[in-house]
């Protein structure tokens, strides 16, 4: 039994964390947080303040679980994993957060870095031009409202029906692209305005896209990378990082008022506003999962409107066609998301609503979610770094189904509030710096940039290890930046 | 009235304190704050006007909504306010009206700085203190 930040935290194993329920009032179940010794000592004040609070809401099933990338956001901490009854338990807006569908994907090439770096400024600028980043920014489809509507219905569908995407892509994305009951009804005119001319774009914040290197010392598994289309020594990868824009961002906000009222209709009490919740099977809880179903779309649509002019911007760079420069989707994952998913507790099959916020669905082989091209595989997870330090490629794992509800981390979490980051170092410095380190840079934001210093984060690899180690993915490849867009 | 954003508080997002000698003041200088943490205030010029009148249960959600619809209005209409004038009374519910000067977002001329995706309620506080409000919000960015 050890003391952390006033609560005392029992240690399950090698990489695991459990505070028990006597240690605040109201948990209902225990607080597991998956870390190493260095990580876990770490971890800010608030991670355990606010997986203790997740602890308590009605209908958790097993335990609240910090990933290891888990640090302080609002509700749920960010690393956070929930899984609630489908008949008993709550949906919670700030269990998902404001960038519903917030995610990650991968696209290979089949360029070497000798084949990229006399153009890989052009190639950077391409991109910058193509993908509108930062404020402001937006994008090149002009949709009325009721096309718009279409379009957070059917995600990645009306993408490649409209020939922003290849039929190969659909299943190649987190459930197909598109999250089955979603209905436009059930989101504001508000949230449709506000995302109408965001299709397509970046953002800000920790948003980037960036152009990778896969080298033979960074492959893990051999066999499964190839399979996974990493097949060649020092190998060009592109990795992006969005979500649901503006109109994620206003279903939430929406949603937030209409829960602090449902709350108190079902006499729910939270310790923190942002943990507002109402049953799942309530009016208010149904509303919401298809208003954020819609939003997930919109940020698998995004995602793919961006895909598309990805494509364009690399195949107008280099004079050759996408399909020859083999730009093929490997995986696109969510880290902000609820879905009802199946697994066993206590050897109960149950069905469960999983809260993911900052997290990743870790599936093992032979899961039906999983595309047939990688079923006997397992599901590939993408952990997104910080844009000095690299990321990984991982497979989900029948350990994650048993243990975190098919979970997994997300990124490299922060140590470091993006006010102090700014302070430490100037964005046009940084950009200097890493420069000089190989990595060509164009930022929307030079105050963003800084706040977006590698030293602001965790060691991803350390992360990485942990999940690892842990068993609740596997380590398959690390990616090395070489180019990045900052939004 | 000032506004000063926070170091070591919900470090994913943009925490912020507001100040000032009256509930009006407070609403102007926390949205300056969301502003502020957009763009450089000093080079938006007041092309357009808009008035906006709200009506909540309590002065914090108003000061909620209020900040939220200026976050709205970044995405919706790209635009940037810089100066508020704002007008609260308060008998059963709220109500504000608020005249915002600004412009159009230029992203040539604007420094870009977060795009805000959203106000949140974590750690949401508006306090008079004797003769002072104060206010304490985290944005998510």
């Amino acid at each position: 039994m050890m003391k952390k930040d006033g609560y005392r935290v029992e240690r399950t194993g090698d990489y695991q964390f459990e505070i028990p329920t006597t240690e605040k009032e109201g948990m209902r179940v225990p607080a597991q947080i998956y870390a190493s010794d260095k990580l876990f000592k770490e971890m800010d004040l608030g991670v355990l303040n606010q997986i203790t609070n997740v602890a308590c809401l009605p209908g958790i099933v097993r335990a609240a679980l910090c990933m290891p990338d888990g640090h302080w956001g609002y509700g749920f901490p960010i690393g956070g994993v929930a899984a609630f009854d489908k008949e008993e338990g709550v949906i919670s807006p700030g269990g998902i957060g404001f960038d519903i569908n917030c995610g990650m994907r991968l696209l290979t090439t089949n360029m070497t870095f000798e084949d990229v770096k006399p153009r890989l400024e052009e190639l950077v600028e391409n991109l910058f031009r193509k993908v509108p980043a930062g404020l402001g920014g937006t994008g090149f489809l002009r949709l009325s409202a009721s096309e718009f509507r279409d379009v957070v219905e059917r995600g990645v569908g009306w993408c490649i029906e409209n020939g922003y995407g290849w039929e190969e892509d659909r299943e190649r994305i987190e459930d197909f692209g598109c999250i089955e009951g979603a209905d436009s009804a059930k989101v504001s005119s508000k949230a449709i305005s506000r995302g109408l001319k965001q299709l397509g774009t970046l953002g800000s914040g920790n948003h980037y896209l960036e152009i990778q290197l896969v080298t033979a010392d960074n492959i893990y598994d051999k066999d499964v990378a190839e399979r996974l289309g990493f097949n060649m020594d020092n190998q060009v990868v592109i990795m992006f990082h969005c979500g649901s824009r503006g109109f994620g961002h206003q279903v939430a906000t929406d949603y937030l008022r209409v829960f602090e009222r449902a709350a108190r209709k079902y006499g729910i009490t939270v310790r923190d506003r942002e943990l507002a919740c109402a049953p799942f099977n309530s009016p208010e809880g149904q509303d919401y999962y298809k208003a954020m179903a819609c939003a997930a779309n919109n940020a698998f649509a995004n995602r793919q409107v961006i895909t598309h002019m990805l494509r364009k911007a690399v195949s107008e760079t280099f004079k050759t066609s996408p399909e020859d420069l083999g730009l093929h989707v490997v995986y696109d994952v969510c880290h902000n998301i609820a879905k009802v998913e199946k697994y066993r507790v206590d050897g109960e099959e149950r069905e469960l609503v999983i809260h993911r916020k900052g997290a990743t669905r870790s599936l093992g082989p032979g899961a039906q979610q999983i595309p047939p091209m990688y079923r006997d595989i397992g599901q590939p997870v993408i952990i997104g770094g910080s844009m000095e330090t690299g990321s990984y490629v991982l497979m989900g794992t029948k350990k994650a189904e048993e243990k975190t509800f098919g979970s997994t981390a997300h990124g490299s979490g922060r140590t470091m509030s993006r006010t102090k980051a700014k302070r430490l170092v100037r964005g046009d410095r940084l950009l200097r710096k890493l420069k000089q380190r190989g990595i060509y840079i164009r930022a929307a934001s030079m105050s963003g940039l800084a706040e977006e210093a590698g030293f602001a984060y965790k060691n991803i690899s350390e992360v990485v290890d942990v999940v690892h180690q842990a068993g609740i993915s596997r380590k398959i490849v690390g990616l090395r930046p070489i180019g990045n867009i900052k939004g | 009235m000032t506004f000063e954003y926070l170091e070591d508080v919900a470090i994913a997002d943009l925490a912020f304190r507001a100040e000032a000698d009256s509930i009006e003041e407070l609403f102007e200088v926390a949205a300056e704050a969301v502003s502020n943490s957009m763009t450089d205030l000093s080079t938006v010029r007041p092309a357009v006007t808009r008035v906006i009148q709200l009506e909540a249960e309590s002065l914090d959600h108003l000061l909620f909504d209020f900040l939220a619809e200026i976050v709205y209005l970044k995405d919706s209409e790209t635009l940037i306010f810089a100066r508020f004038e704002t007008k609260i009374t308060r008998n059963e519910s709220c109500r504000l009206r608020a005249e915002m000067l600004g412009e159009r977002i230029d992203r040539g001329r604007h420094e870009l700085r977060q795009d805000v995706k959203a106000i949140t309620l974590h750690m949401f506080a508006l306090e008079k203190t004797d003769s002072r409000w104060s206010a304490t919000i985290v944005l998510d960015v």
